[in-house]
């Protein structure tokens, strides 16, 4: 029986390995890219989606998780083309340097946001756990808050 | 070196397809093939579209230090069009045969590194502009028949001054533009008050590309038919191949092939890096291919020797304070000047060795066949790349093409090829195949090219008033800083080791500096900031020891020596101490710093400090507050910044450079170091190279940029040296403990 899952909202099945990661299968099988390959431990959160709504590291995520399951990438979140709230708070405080984990941050703030609408700064310290080799914690926090002031959900 | 480039050469233009493009012609400069998008046959750095559209390469790759915008905008502003109208781009390069150096050559700066691309094309960014600008004058003349001297330009259009509704687009004079001949002479150029796009705070034009999940890095690449390639190392260091038993591996489902790499000697294929041995495992996925890698059995000889990072720093240090020492520059006589001294200051600072650990990890796509190699990678030094590829593959230049795409970060780790050089012995192995060869984080971290460690020692004298009198500063660290380098000369290696152009040492008449080797077979490579990075550090904590034994001020003790015009550094860097001395007294006015006090520690107990310092071109000076909490743990709560980094081209990627250098400092001040033991790096990922994140961060930073005249320098390195000192000095108030070793983990328990 092959691993049958939802990707973006398309049906997907996948018969190869239920021990692969979802990234692998994300990036290379799908050839969605945005989704990034940061440690391969869960650690960084590069590769940060959503399984059934909620943040998952996915290089630690194996296919055989996911079946029946709802996934969304960073290229998922927009709805017609139009950016997420969340994705336009980070090009309103131009957050990226080098830009490369800041999908992954975007998917673990969309998350975040869900369960805690109007954070303070504390809470998002506590909360997200993201690497930024860059260092750029000042304007991701600050994204974070934008998001919330203008009431950006799911 | 490949002959002068003459002007006329450089700005010959070609028409394509309605397009103008600012070409650089292969006779003259042999560079730059492609991309063939519009039927370009030849490179470009400017485009105009009939639309009206600009689009803008660069051959400064991007690795998050926003290049990318920042020369773009330079020539957007001499072109004059309207910066929303701009994209970006990277050129793709092609080297000619018996051409060296960087691609273009002498012309515009290629790739990333010294916080060089905005202080190296700025000049030729202007002209560019300036030059594309006066052929739409000249064609704009002949549409509308009207002399030059009753045109203007303004955003994207050329109009009539008399009658300024006469206007024609820029889009509609392209075609014309690029096929008249070329003014003569250098073209006019703005004055910085005409100034529009330069000087303005603008966002990263890759942004929204970024955020929504565009195939933007190296990783993001491929090929028709790719493959894709894992490698297993040594767990040591230098141990060689033995026996390889590849029978399992290549029964794994979409393993494809099996490839035994032997360790390449410094300088035997490309540069003086070294590539340890490894066995590469060639797979229809990436997947396949790590467990093919995990089914792999392997014996590794047993290297001659087992390093251990401790020992060798004391030895290194040991031959430092003995007899090993190397004089590597004095003035006066240092010996006679201690003597004199009321009173002396000395202490021993260390610093490990760290890893670059950019996020992305290293990675190339290469395509080897008979005739030509291809390589797409995410790169800071995209010659280098051509010329590793000339050597394995044996091909001539121009038959290697180089795709240098944006980098998920490089802080130098991307002006090494040793990956590239993997991937191309991997892909020549499989001829006519293209291979994208990814390292696994443990394969990065273990297999990069460090940041030195280094071992120093600081002496000062002071006379009678707390004027410093005396200097001696002593370095010892690994033999190479650059195994890059080809100069293994004392000189060579100790030469940016041992900073004796920086103040306040430089500004004593009587100094003295000495150079000791560590030496380790670890390959080390440049660090965001080489050579400052430490030195920054030991110094500026050094000055603040003497501040106080001096029983001055932090600001007052440096203000005090640093008076006069004198000019210090190389050819490279040249810094003037005036603008250092203006960086402090406008930093201790906007910090609203009053005075040091000494805390005693404990939770609660808050810190202020502070340091400036000069690097690659530009003068930072931080003040950290800092308030400790339970177990020696602390947080960073406001840092104020002083920049002076010339014109500033764009504030906003300062202020950006600013924030991220800050919080790279703190990550690595905090906790970060690469150690051997037993001939094995003990660090193998983000769980053991412990990175900071957003729970420790500085997130309040207050950047002041200074106006200036002077030329514009890059600020992807200055910040970072300052940070460090600051930090520590501040760590001192509060505390009243010197931090003299990083990283400081758990020193204020």
């Amino acid at each position: 029986m092959p691993i049958t899952l939802k990707l973006n909202g398309q049906p997907r099945a996948w018969s190869g390995d239920p021990d692969q990661p979802l990234l692998w299968f994300i990036r290379d099988d799908a050839g969605l890219v945005g989704t990034k390959f940061g440690c391969g431990i869960g650690s960084c959160g590069a590769c940060t989606v959503h399984v059934d709504g909620a943040a998952q590291r996915s290089c630690v995520t194996p296919m055989a998780a996911v079946d029946g399951k709802s996934v969304t990438t960073i290229e998922g979140i927009g709805k017609d083309g139009a950016l997420h709230p969340v994705q336009q708070a980070w090009l309103d405080e131009d957050v990226a340097q080098c830009g490369y984990c800041q999908p992954g941050q975007i998917m673990a703030a969309i998350d975040f946001l869900q369960q805690n609408p109007s954070p303070d700064e504390a809470a998002i310290r506590a909360s997200i756990n993201n690497l930024c080799r860059c260092g750029t914690y000042v304007r991701i926090a600050r994204a974070i808050q934008r998001a919330a002031r203008s009431g950006a959900k799911a | 070196m490949t002959a002068a480039i003459d002007r006329r050469s450089f700005f010959r233009l070609s028409a394509v397809a309605g397009s103008l493009v600012l070409a650089v012609p292969r006779q003259a400069l042999a560079v730059i093939a492609g991309p063939v998008e519009d039927g370009a046959a030849i490179g470009l750095f400017v485009r105009i579209r009939p639309d009206g559209r600009v689009i803008i390469r660069t051959p400064s790759t991007e690795i998050g230090q926003g290049t990318s915008t920042a020369i773009p905008m330079i020539i957007a502003e001499e072109l004059d069009v309207a910066w929303d109208k701009v994209t970006v781009g990277m050129m793709t390069g092609q080297m000619r045969e018996g051409m060296e150096g960087p691609l273009p050559p002498g012309i515009f700066y290629e790739g990333a590194g010294g916080s060089n691309a905005v202080r190296r094309s700025y000049a030729p960014a202007r002209e560019v502009g300036a030059t594309i600008r006066q052929l739409l004058l000249a064609e704009a003349s002949a549409v509308l028949g009207l002399p030059l001297d009753r045109l203007a330009t303004s955003e994207g259009q050329v109009f009539d001054r008399q009658q300024p509704r006469r206007r024609v687009d820029y889009g509609k004079l392209a075609a014309g533009a690029a096929v008249r001949p070329l003014p003569k002479g250098p073209p006019p150029l703005k004055s910085p008050d005409q100034f529009r796009i330069i000087g303005t705070p603008q966002p990263q034009k890759e942004a929204r590309a970024v955020i929504t999940g565009q195939p933007l890095y190296g990783i993001d690449q491929s090929m028709p038919g790719m493959l894709h390639a894992v490698c297993l190392r040594p767990e040591v260091v230098d141990a060689q191949i033995a026996t390889v038993d590849d029978k399992a591996a290549l029964a794994v489902p979409g393993v494809r092939a099996v490839i035994r790499l032997p360790a390449i000697a410094p300088g035997a294929l490309y540069d003086n890096s070294p590539l340890g041995a490894a066995v590469a495992v060639v797979a229809e996925s990436h997947w396949a291919a790590l467990k093919g890698r995990d089914a792999l059995k392997v014996t590794w000889t047993e290297p001659a020797l087992r390093e251990d990072s401790a020992a060798m720093v004391e030895a290194g240090y040991a031959r430092l304070t003995g007899a090993g020492a190397v004089p590597v520059g004095a003035a006066g006589d240092a010996g006679a000047a201690f003597a004199r001294a009321a009173k002396v200051v000395e202490a021993r600072y260390d610093a490990p060795m760290v890893a670059h650990a950019t996020l992305e990890p290293q990675n190339t796509i290469a395509l080897v066949t008979a005739e030509r190699c291809e390589i797409v990678t995410p790169t800071q030094r995209p010659s280098l790349c051509a010329t590793t590829a000339k050597a394995i593959t044996g091909l001539p230049l121009d038959r290697i093409k180089i795709t240098a795409v944006r980098s998920g970060g490089g802080f130098g780790r991307r002006l090494s090829a040793d990956q590239v050089a993997e991937a191309v012995l991997i892909a020549k192995a499989m001829p006519g195949v293209p291979v994208k060869l990814l390292w696994t984080r443990e394969c990065d971290i273990t297999t990069d090219v460090y940041r030195n460690g280094s071992a120093q020692r600081l002496r000062a004298g002071l006379d009678a008033s707390g004027r410093i009198v005396a200097w001696q500063h002593d370095v010892a660290t690994q033999a190479r800083r650059y195994r890059r380098s080809d100069d293994q000369s004392d000189k060579g290696l100790s030469e940016g080791e041992v900073p004796v152009f920086d103040a306040p040492g430089a500004l004593v008449a009587d100094r003295a500096y000495r150079y000791a080797p560590i030496f380790s077979a670890v390959a080390r490579g440049s660090w965001r900031a080489p050579g400052a990075n430490i030195h920054g550090w030991t110094e500026q904590c050094f000055v603040d020891e003497l501040a106080e034994a001096a029983g001055a001020d932090p600001f007052d003790f440096r203000l005090a020596m640093l008076t006069g015009d004198a000019v210090l550094g190389n050819d490279r860097d040249r810094y003037s101490v005036k603008r250092l001395a203006r960086v402090i007294a406008e930093l201790k006015t906007r910090s609203g710093w009053q005075g040091r006090r000494v805390g005693k520690g404990g939770a609660g107990s808050k810190g202020r400090g502070m340091a400036a310092h000069f690097s690659f071109g530009s003068y930072v000076g931080h003040v950290v507050d800092v308030t400790m909490g339970e177990g020696g743990a602390f947080s960073v709560d406001r840092v104020v910044s002083v920049i002076d980094c010339g014109l500033v081209i764009n504030p906003n990627g300062v202020t950006m450079q600013n924030e991220g250098a800050i919080n790279d400092a703190l990550n690595t001040a905090l906790s970060l170091e690469i150690t051997l033991k037993d001939g094995v790096v003990q660090q193998r990922n983000f769980d053991s190279y412990e990175m900071m994140r957003m729970d420790r961060a500085a997130l309040r930073i207050e950047t002041h940029i200074l106006p200036s005249d002077e030329a514009p320098s890059g600020m992807g390195e200055p910040s970072l040296p300052p940070f460090a000192p600051a930090l520590c000095n501040a760590l001192y108030a509060a505390t009243g403990k010197r931090i003299r070793r990083l990283p400081i983990r758990d020193q204020l328990a």
